[in-house]
């Protein structure tokens, strides 16, 4: 039932690891930005918020495919030569996630109440111990069911890197299929293997939502 | 490499229509797939709380399936695989529809989207108290009109603004569409590229354009959820 995927599961599995790697430099990228861009979304000074806040809703109007293509047409005029399309959509990716987890970070930083801050430095702790032992774990596990979502919606966004010639997953089934016309089976198992990874990647966010719950953080 | 920036693409003939024809494209989709969506996600969103234990079931897992997938992989099955499961007539006589990556996308984007309208519908039965579907069933209405005229609209009213970011991204995920062929606006700005190698012109011209499509939804749903909300429910 599946020939088609066993005869070219190698090949097809060596996409699926294009799809990690590019999966985890969107969300190391993504993440790091994003904590920086949550930072300019609560700052006072309007020479940041602005910027910030147009950037943030300038992309997140805009479908990914067009910002990769974007991207994608940009790079090598800067460059001043053809760009890897793996380096091209990689910065899309962060570009693009960054304003996502950056709303994130934002919630994060905003649920800290200024009453637990003087808490914290009225049992005698110093700045960097309040936000060591205090702030920055608490505001973490509010995030997390939320930063571990946006993670799979990045893991399944990596798909459309399809659309600047990337050999990943689903290029490769599409590269498979147009061989050997299995339609089926092909787009069956990649939506498959998503399914597995996302499925437990939201079962994992869920835990930790209700765990938050009950701890009484969220 | 010296760029020569040609903004012309975006008004000269052919290109500039085809970008305005590009972007009535992704109207229709968006909106035809948004028809299905809303309808369809209503009523799976209301499977989920009904007392029947197997449609709970066929419900919870219609949700996981469509979220937990790849909008991509979702339309390539569809268009690739969808007249291949219908066995050798039908699906041939389906390959022959003219125009059928336009239906397949409207239909993959509206069955997809319509499981995150169900899940915004479970929010909205969830933050209706309890109280309230006791004095409805008091009043002697049956379970289906309890949900027919009372809990559904009275749902859709508390939703309405994330339902609103969805409608947005309606638009946002039609471009996906390109990838099957489907001449949508992200289409026509690589189809431009193609022809005068002035994809990157093309392309910033699209995105205003996707901006603005999405400044006038905002603007047509805050009148719609101005009219509709509950007063004190929703501030905004």
């Amino acid at each position: 039932m599946f020939d088609a995927v066993i005869r070219n599961f190698g090949f097809l599995m060596g996409g699926f690891g294009v799809t990690l790697e590019l999966t985890a430099c969107a969300l190391a990228g993504g993440i790091t930005l994003g904590m920086i861009v949550g930072l300019g979304r609560i700052s006072r000074n309007r020479w940041i918020y602005q910027p910030v806040t147009l950037y943030v809703n300038f992309i997140r109007n805009i479908p990914l495919i067009l910002v990769i293509f974007w991207f994608y047409f940009v790079m090598p005029i800067i460059a001043g030569q053809p760009l890897n399309p793996f380096i091209s959509a990689v910065i899309s990716f962060i570009i693009f996630e960054a304003t996502y987890f950056g709303e994130i970070f934002r919630a994060g930083y905003q649920s800290i109440s200024v009453d637990l801050i003087h808490a914290a430095y009225s049992t005698g702790l110093t700045y960097t111990q309040t936000a060591r032992y205090v702030l920055i774990p608490i505001a973490f596990r509010r995030m997390l069911p939320s930063l571990i979502t946006q993670s799979i919606i990045t893991f399944q966004d990596t798909s459309l890197a399809f659309v600047i010639g990337l050999q990943e997953f689903v290029r490769r089934a599409s590269i498979v299929d147009n061989l050997e016309v299995r339609s089926i089976q092909l787009y069956g198992f990649v939506g498959i293997v998503f399914f597995i990874f996302c499925f437990i990647g939201s079962k994992i966010s869920l835990h930790f939502e209700e765990k938050g719950r009950k701890t009484g953080v969220l | 490499m010296a760029y020569n920036f040609d903004w012309s693409v975006l008004w000269r003939q052919p290109y500039g229509m085809w970008l305005l024809q590009g972007l009535w494209v992704t109207i229709k989709i968006g909106f035809l797939a948004w028809i299905i969506a809303l309808s369809l996600g209503i009523v799976i969103g209301t499977l989920r709380v009904t007392p029947w234990k197997f449609l709970r079931l066929f419900s919870s897992a219609y949700t996981e399936l469509f979220r937990n997938i790849p909008f991509l992989v979702q339309l390539f099955f569809w268009y690739y695989a969808g007249p291949m499961l219908l066995g050798d007539r039908l699906g041939h006589y389906v390959n022959q529809i003219m125009g059928l990556n336009y239906y397949v996308a409207i239909f993959a984007l509206g069955i997809y989207t319509a499981s995150r309208v169900a899940e915004h519908m479970r929010a909205g039965f969830a933050s209706i108290g309890k109280e309230q579907y006791q004095a409805v069933l008091s009043t002697g209405m049956t379970q289906f009109q309890m949900y027919r005229y009372v809990i559904i609209p009275y749902a859709l009213r508390i939703i309405l603004p994330p339902l609103t970011t969805e409608f947005l991204t309606i638009f946002k995920n039609s471009s996906i569409a390109m990838t099957i062929g489907v001449a949508e606006l992200t289409f026509m700005s690589y189809r431009i590229d193609a022809e005068t190698f002035h994809g990157l012109e093309a392309t910033t011209g699209a995105m205003f354009i996707y901006l603005l499509l999405g400044l006038t939804v905002v603007r047509i749903m805050g009148f719609i959820e101005s009219k509709f909300k509950i007063p004190g429910m929703i501030g905004r």
